[in-house]
């Protein structure tokens, strides 16, 4: 249970089209991510589906029915907030009772129901609190919890772990993966941050001004990105783009080339540059190379190479791994 | 900044405020106290006498009072219902997007800043007038006998008159509130499955209930002390109907010109006054915590 599929959906608020016509299909346990810069109308699509709002044209239907027109309550599908929603009046046992209570669940299996949950989620010693006694990650596990005894045909994240600090969010990213794996439910989850979408997808949707980039498994993107978009916006730091001359000599308009993939050395190598900004991490080094011609490059080298601002360096790409683009963008093949 | 020497010089620097507001306070309260034991009549100058408690005693077993208390605590009770529920279901309706919001939202303050007694004028002579009033008029339109609202029902017409004024405040307070209810979490209960008004009883209303609190209990300071409306249409009447314990107050001190029952009734009036919110606070008081 938990397929999606949307076919030729359309969103337009007023005179602006946030989405063209888009189709997707969502299989039945995936975990799907849609990624995208700011604006790119990934929250708008999956409010979409949650109906939340209504589709402008085309159709969703959830496990081969068609919902276009239900209410977001007739659709099976729970939702994990941003800003995590919570009852704040409501203890946390309340607040993961509500879905059960709105279906007329009995109190037996009310109780049974919140108690595994909690249990899952390590809130049972929480229950009696307010979501304004918690934690953020608390929180977010309260919002899941929510989500969870509902038994949806999918959940939908929309940017949870934006409000949690950098260190929480990898424990949650984790959780959520976990989770996925228990449950097998399917989930789709809205983010900008691409690491996020690496780590947890099964599948992932890049989005561009509502539309689909490229849909694919985290490393198919990585190393076979369809368009110039994509290869620029998943792996960090970003792949670095040339143009001209140098471009030319591969036939291409443009070429790419990401920071790992660029060998440094004090000594010889195919492009000469001047060190920039150099940042030792210990693990790795992260260099910002003024190469001339070539434009601003940046390099990743595995562990701390010793180099400091205004050295003289040589880059090598490795030629296996350049990337070729025609002028409007797509990739060569 | 909290040593000994910051806290002194903090005092000291209060000070003038806290002098001048306790005598503010003090001296009136003192002399009402003094007055409201003694013997003292308009018509008698200059006869004043110690007379102890007596004043209170009258005060309290004159039956007058007992119609006074019971029409205070109907005229507090009736118009706070009337604006909270109906400021919830104005707010409600102000919340949604339609053509000319904003001035709506102005204009809905609007009674709010009419005078008391004008206010009062205006629905006795214009709306609750058995010969000219609108109402006898739309009454007679439908064909039905006019009704006498100041003399029939007179404390129901003083409640209306009172909620048409403070209905407004209600309203734009529980409006502000409505406005800072998170979309989110109504789109939450959307989605689990909440019904318009499962989200009304279940998200909307707790979170209203801090607004609400604060409306009941600053309304509930200045309905106590309900005047003008009465003075201006029903004079406390006919017989005590309309009588409340302010006014009771004033006819004792101004009419019958004993200002020592005035008094104690004044000290009455205050006692009473805390009493209330005493319970108001015991009942919904908790609301104002975070």
């Amino acid at each position: 249970m938990g397929s999606i599929t949307l076919s030729k959906i359309t969103k337009t608020f007023g005179p602006k089209e946030v989405i063209p016509p888009l189709d997707l299909q969502i299989n039945e346990g995936e975990f799907v991510v849609f990624v995208g810069p700011s604006g790119c109308g990934k929250s708008t699509l999956l409010r979409l589906i949650a109906g939340l709002e209504d589709v402008t044209s085309g159709q969703i239907s959830i496990n081969g029915e068609e919902v276009t027109l239900a209410p977001p309550a007739k659709r099976g599908l729970a939702m994990v907030f941003q800003s995590y929603a919570l009852y704040p009046h409501m203890s946390v046992k309340k607040n993961i009772a509500f879905p059960l209570k709105m279906a007329k669940k009995s109190q037996s299996e009310i109780d049974e129901k919140v108690t595994n949950a909690a249990k899952v989620l390590n809130l049972t010693e929480y229950l009696d609190h307010r979501p304004g006694q918690l934690s953020g990650g608390q929180r977010q596990r309260v919002a899941i919890g929510r989500a969870i005894v509902r038994e949806p045909a999918a959940f939908l994240f929309d940017e949870p772990l934006s409000n949690l600090d950098a260190a929480l969010r990898v424990n949650m990213r984790a959780e959520i993966s976990d989770l996925h794996r228990q449950l097998e439910t399917t989930m789709i989850y809205v983010t900008h941050d691409q690491v996020e979408a690496m780590t947890m997808a099964d599948k992932i949707v890049v989005l561009q001004a509502g539309r689909i980039e490229q849909v694919g498994a985290p490393l198919e993107l990585y190393e076979t990105p369809r368009n110039k978009f994509v290869a620029g916006f998943i792996g960090s730091p970003r792949m670095n783009f040339i143009e001209g001359h140098e471009a030319a000599k591969h036939d291409a308009h443009t070429i790419g080339i990401r920071p790992e993939h660029l060998t440094i050395s004090t000594e010889s190598g195919a492009w000469q540059g001047k060190v920039g900004l150099a940042e030792h991490l210990g693990s790795d080094t992260f260099l910002r190379v003024d190469a001339g011609p070539l434009g601003e490059l940046t390099v990743r080298a595995i562990g701390d190479v010793k180099v400091k601002y205004g050295d003289t360096v040589f880059l090598s790409p490795d030629p296996s791994k350049i990337h070729r683009f025609d002028a409007g963008g797509l990739a060569l093949r | 900044m909290a040593t000994a020497h910051s806290k002194t010089a903090a005092r000291l620097m209060i000070s003038p405020a806290v002098l001048l507001l306790l005598g503010w306070m003090l001296v009136p309260l003192g002399m009402t106290i003094y007055f409201s034991l003694l013997r003292y009549n308009l018509l008698m100058p200059g006869m004043e006498s110690f007379t102890g408690l007596d004043n209170y005693r009258y005060f309290l077993t004159d039956p007058a009072f007992y119609a006074a208390f019971k029409n205070t605590l109907l005229l507090v009770g009736g118009v706070l219902l009337i604006t909270t529920v109906g400021g919830v279901l104005l707010a409600l309706l102000l919340d949604q997007d339609f053509w000319g919001q904003g001035i709506v939202r102005i204009l809905t303050i609007a009674p709010f800043f009419v005078m008391p007694t004008v206010s009062a004028l205006v629905w006795k002579n214009m709306f609750m007038n058995p010969v000219n009033g609108l109402f006898a008029y739309l009454f007679q339109a439908l064909g039905l006998e006019p009704y006498d609202w100041l003399g029939s029902a007179p404390l129901f017409s003083i409640i209306w008159m009172v909620s048409w004024t403070w209905l407004p405040f209600a309203t734009l307070i529980l409006l502000t509130a409505l406005q800072s209810l998170d979309r989110e979490q109504i789109e939450a209960a959307e989605m689990d499955g909440a019904g318009a008004l499962a989200r009304f009883f279940y998200i909307t209303v707790p979170h209203l209930s801090r607004a609400a609190t604060v409306v009941v209990l600053i309304e509930t300071i200045f309905l106590l002390s309900v005047f003008a409306e009465i003075l201006v249409t029903t004079n406390g009447g006919p017989g005590y109907a309309s009588t409340n314990i302010t006014y009771l107050v004033y006819a004792q001190s101004l009419l019958q010109f004993d200002v020592g029952g005035g008094a104690a009734g004044g000290i009455v009036a205050v006692v009473l006054a805390n009493i209330v919110a005493i319970f108001l606070m015991r009942m919904i008081g908790k609301n104002l915590d975070a």
